[in-house]
């Protein structure tokens, strides 16, 4: 502390002027007198009892112990450098040839100074110039002091007495780094030095912008401030929906849309590619395309606008290929991505698992961001912050709670029973209503209800029945967060009837359409021939080709089918859209204006303000994703519209929230790993995967539209390709490999593999939960002990500790000031007592920490000196296992 | 370098630009807790008075470096730790006793919560990372658990 003074004066120094090298020849003065800091730090370097300076070094040691008063002048020599190490090395590289001029000099002085003192200069006997091995300890040495000067960072000096030993501890390493490399391995050094101090800092800015990149961080942050992070988690998924669909709109736009519409046959120059002559007038109308016939159909969007040519373009692109291939990799891709973030989200949960221990802790000591600069942000955070603990508070009270578990278990029974209830007689009506409708649409004349019956009840069935099951799971009395998943899940089972009844239906059409395919067929052939064989007068100029507006087509199902979906997205974001905007937004507006002029309360009272409904909205973007999945293989473009629909209810859902919604009456904490979600999407996926499939493998293509249209089968197309395209062994492989006698052992091996994968986790897990009942033990041990020895050493330790603490911050070297006062505060209590006897006792006993503290506890009074060696011992081996 | 003229900055007519020849200048901490970087945290008069000399949160330039090196993304946790105990622990005692805690969560919440809620809260905060059952956090306890938090290190810096 004596030199802080001076330090200052030096900090001045450094700061007020640029930095800049002393002159050459003061710097080797300094080096003259500062060898002795050298030598001390040598020693300590190596304090290996087997090498022979040993002795030697004792005696330097001593000699600069001596000569250390004085060395403190000589310390206000180099600028001081701080913590600008990127600069320092710059500057090193810059000065490195004035350094190199200097290092002979430094040598001489160095053996001058050798020969003086005669215990040196039998040091260096072994040579006149340095030998290898002191080279080798001058390395070690400097290293030594370059890990000085990296550390210096974690010490908890004040600036002061950081600059002065930094700054002896950087002289040391140039004088002697100039004599260990040559000019060209320094620079070199320097410059790799340079590179990555560089290269860090390029890869902190890099990763700053990464997540200044991830989009509506900002957004979903502040929802999450005001609404808490249940709502917020529906944001962040809505979010990865997005990127989700991004890639798979990149997969088929790129490979399938542009390729057709740079290289294909332009439109209107086949059939399949031109509207027919009785739409054609009304091909434009809003009201048409708004049905996405017309023009919309027969473009680019839809299945059947492709052609079955088998390569396109000058670059011979197989587009039927493609096609297929993308339609399976988007169902690949899905599969992964949503299965591994599922992987990934179990992975954080159980790492996560550990710090249960201290959530309190956590929430009070870490939840304030040092780094918020911004008023706006503080208020949010303050906000979140609030809201976080109010969030583990209710997580508290629901774990305390335990009030009449009969009661509460009868009732969940019962709410169960009743949803059950709900749930089949809902399926039952679906069921009767999907069979009328059947019946119906035989019939001629039916009525506009009589038609739409189906529609009409599915959507008062989606109106009425999450809201009874949100009365019915009141009873349950559930924790909020599970509450939701119950109430999603039932909404779940509530939705696959929507989505059977909606699969019928198309099933029929399709098969419908498919019956009728063979006699269009024929028309068609009928016609063409009629066409060419009645221009029979004049054969040797033939006719022009029928145009193919012309040409009686086939229904085209597959079309159909997209058309089906693509409706059904659009339909449902404007349903969605408009209540949000009524439902929420208006209803709003309502309370907000109107309350000034009405009996009663309306803020607080009846309509007040909608809460943000997580599980509709979740399942909703679930069952919308599932209906993108199937539909994208009949409708290219459904991928794009999905794209849009998400960005505009992105914005549109943050603004809503923020503007018309009120957080829920008990704010609580979802569960950081959304995997609820995901597996329900999973199952989404795997359900919207069955029929894709289903009509991929069974269902005949038409025959005049798609890029599949003339094969018996999709799939058949990659029996063609490879088949044409490929060389023969190739295909035998193929042919070899869809073997069944080999697809059977194939997945029997999977099987395998995945019960063994599974009971491996599974002991791996018990172990983890193992280990972890085993650190809680320890920690209870610990805690035991203390309070044992807490008592015994609190009145007599009180002033000594007081005392010594204060003395270790006013130094203010000590990190471990606590620690440092409970040892002083045993010195001076026991003295009398075997403390020393029991300081080298224990440590030999120390690997039996848990056997400890029953042999303590029964002398509380004398426990007090002993239990420090002991705890501490205890303590290390308890925090083993975590690190 | 940079430090050294934003803490100029912070006091034009204290702090002359030849900082050699006056070296014992201080800025007193209403200029010190007006800085962007600190006007919106909670405990920056804590900040200003730990890092200061003699605790009223008037700093040298000394103590303005060494505030900003400790609140750096470079600086190791343990020190950080070490720092992060001495902000939080109030009244100096070198404990964090329910009187800090009580502090800090009101701090943190602009005394939104309610007094049960507060004192709740700290009870639970005690009870998880108190290893003595002293009904105080040493520095040992603190630093045992502020180094398993996940987040510690990436909410305790300043970036300037």
């Amino acid at each position: 502390m004596s030199h802080r003074p001076q330090g200052l004066g030096e900090e001045g120094d450094r700061s007020g002027r640029r930095p800049s090298r002393k002159p050459a020849p003061k710097a080797e003065g300094v080096t003259g007198r500062c060898g002795g800091p050298a030598g001390q730090e040598w020693a300590k370097g190596s304090p290996r009892p087997d090498s022979p300076q040993r002795k030697q070094v004792e005696h330097k040691r001593h000699r600069e112990e001596l000569g250390k008063q004085k060395r403190s002048t000589a310390r206000r020599t180099r600028e001081g450098r701080k913590k600008k190490n990127g600069k320092a090395s710059l500057k090193e590289q810059r000065a490195s040839p004035k350094k190199e001029k200097e290092v002979p000099k430094k040598e001489m002085w160095k053996q001058l100074k050798k020969r003086r003192s005669p215990s040196l200069a039998s040091s260096a006997s072994a040579g006149e110039s340095l030998s290898e091995e002191e080279l080798a300890r001058i390395l070690e040495q400097v290293e030594e002091k370059k890990k000085l000067i990296t550390h210096m960072r974690n010490k908890p000096w004040p600036m002061a007495k950081k600059l002065t030993e930094l700054r002896e501890a950087q002289e040391f390493v140039e004088k002697y780094e100039g004599a260990l490399g040559k000019g060209k391995g320094k620079r070199l050094y320097a410059y790799r030095m340079l590179m990555t101090k560089k290269w860090i800092k390029f890869k902190r800015d890099f990763d700053n912008f990464k997540t200044q990149c991830i989009p509506w961080e900002m957004k979903i942050k502040d929802i999450e401030s005001h609404f808490g992070s249940s709502v917020a988690s529906y944001f962040i998924f809505l979010r990865w929906m997005y990127g989700v669909n991004l890639v798979l709109f990149g997969l088929i736009f790129g490979l399938v849309i542009i390729p057709e519409v740079l290289m294909g046959m332009p439109y209107g120059s086949i059939p399949r590619k031109t509207v027919p002559r009785a739409e054609e007038e009304r091909a434009m109308d809003f009201s048409v395309l708004w049905d996405f016939e017309g023009y919309i159909k027969y473009s680019a969007l839809f299945y059947g606008y492709y052609n079955d040519q088998r390569t396109i373009g000058w670059l011979r692109y197989r587009l039927p290929m493609a096609y297929f291939m993308v339609g399976v990799s988007v169902f690949g891709y899905s599969l992964m991505i949503v299965i591994r973030s599922m992987a990934s989200n179990t992975q954080g949960g159980t790492s996560e698992g550990e710090g249960d221990n201290f959530t309190f802790s956590f929430k009070m000591f870490t939840s304030w961001d040092y780094l918020i600069g911004n008023s706006e942000t503080a208020d949010n955070k303050y906000v979140s912050i609030t809201t976080s603990f109010k969030e583990s508070i209710v997580d508290e009270q629901e774990s305390n709670k335990e009030e009449n578990i009969h009661l509460t278990r009868f009732l969940r029974v019962l709410a169960n029973f009743l949803i059950i209830c709900c749930l089949c007689g809902s399926g039952y009506l679906i069921y009767f209503v999907v069979k009328r409708s059947q019946e119906f649409s035989k019939m001629q004349n039916v009525s506009w209800y009589e038609r739409n019956e189906v529609e009409i009840v599915m959507s008062l069935l989606g109106m009425f029945c999450p809201p009874l099951f949100e009365t019915i799971a009141a009873l349950e009395n559930y924790h909020p967060r599970i509450g939701l998943k119950w109430q999603l899940g039932r909404i779940f089972a509530l939705f696959l009837g929507n989505l059977y009844t909606f699969l019928l239906a198309l099933m029929d059409d399709v098969h419908l359409k498919l019956s009728n395919e063979e006699k269009i067929k024929n028309i068609t052939h009928w016609t063409l021939f009629n066409y060419y064989n009645s221009s029979g007068w004049n054969e040797s100029v033939p006719r022009p080709p029928l145009h193919p507006a012309d040409v009686p087509r086939g229904s085209c199902w597959e079309t159909a089918v997209g058309i089906e979906f693509v409706r059904l997205t659009v339909s449902d974001m404007l349903v969605t859209y408009i209540t949000i905007l009524v439902g929420d937004f208006l209803r709003a507006c309502f309370v907000r204006f109107m309350n000034y002029c009405w009996c009663w309360d309306l803020e607080a009272g009846f309509p007040s303000y909608a809460e943000f409904d997580i599980s509709g909205n979740v399942l909703g973007l679930i069952f919308n994703q599932g209906m993108i999945w199937m539909g994208s293989f009949y409708a290219p473009g459904l991928v794009g519209i999905n794209v849009l629909r998400l960005l505009t209810s992105m914005y549109f859902q943050c603004w809503a929230v923020m503007s018309s919604n009120v957080p829920h009456e008990r704010v609580f904490k979802a569960s950081r790993s959304n995997n609820f979600y995901m597996g329900l999407l999973l199952l989404v996926l795997f359900l919207s995967l069955l029929p894709v499939a289903y009509t991929i493998m069974s269902l005949p293509p038409s025959f005049d539209c798609g890029p599949f249209s003339g094969k018996n089968r999709m799939y058949d197309v990659i029996q063609e390709t490879v088949e044409n395209d490929f060389p023969t062994f190739l295909g035998k492989i193929f042919a070899f490999i869809a073997n069944p006698g080999l697809i059977i052992p194939a997945i029997l091996l999977m099987f395998l593999a995945i019960y063994y994968l599974n009971s491996v986790s599974k002991t791996l897990s018990r172990a983890n939960a193992q280990l972890r009942k085993k650190i809680q033990a320890l920690r209870e041990v610990e805690k035991s002990h203390k309070s044992v020895k807490g008592r015994a050493t609190a009145r007599d330790s009180e002033d000594t500790a007081k005392g010594s603490s204060k003395n270790a911050t006013k130094a203010g070297t000590m990190p471990h000031s606590a620690s440092q006062s409970q040892t002083l505060g045993k010195k001076a209590q026991g003295p009398g007592t075997s403390s020393s006897a029991s300081g080298t006792m224990l440590p030999a006993s120390s690997h039996l920490p848990i056997s400890r503290p029953a042999g303590i506890r029964p002398d509380p009074g004398h426990a007090g000196p002993q239990t420090h060696p002991g705890r501490s011992a205890s303590r290390k081996s308890a925090q083993r296992p975590p690190h | 370098m940079e430090l050294f003229y934003r803490y100029q900055d912070l006091a034009p007519q204290l702090v002359p630009l030849d900082y050699t020849s006056c070296p014992d200048v201080k800025v007193p901490y209403e200029l010190i807790g007006t800085m962007p970087e600190l006007k919106d945290n909670p405990f920056r008069l804590r900040i200003a008075q730990v890092f200061s000399e003699d605790g009223d949160g008037h700093m040298t330039l000394n103590n303005f470096l060494d505030m900003f090196s400790v609140m750096s993304e470079m600086a190791p946790r343990d020190l950080k730790a070490y720092y992060a105990f001495k902000i939080y622990d109030f009244n100096n005692d070198d404990y964090i006793c329910m009187w800090d805690l009580e502090q800090t969560v009101t701090k943190l919440t602009r005394g939104e919560l309610s007094a049960e809620e507060v004192s709740l809260v700290c009870e639970k905060v005690l009870d998880e990372a108190d290893g003595d059952h002293d009904g105080r956090l040493s520095l040992e306890d603190f630093q045992n658990m502020i180094l398993r938090a996940p987040d510690f290190l990436s909410t305790f810096h300043i970036r300037i």
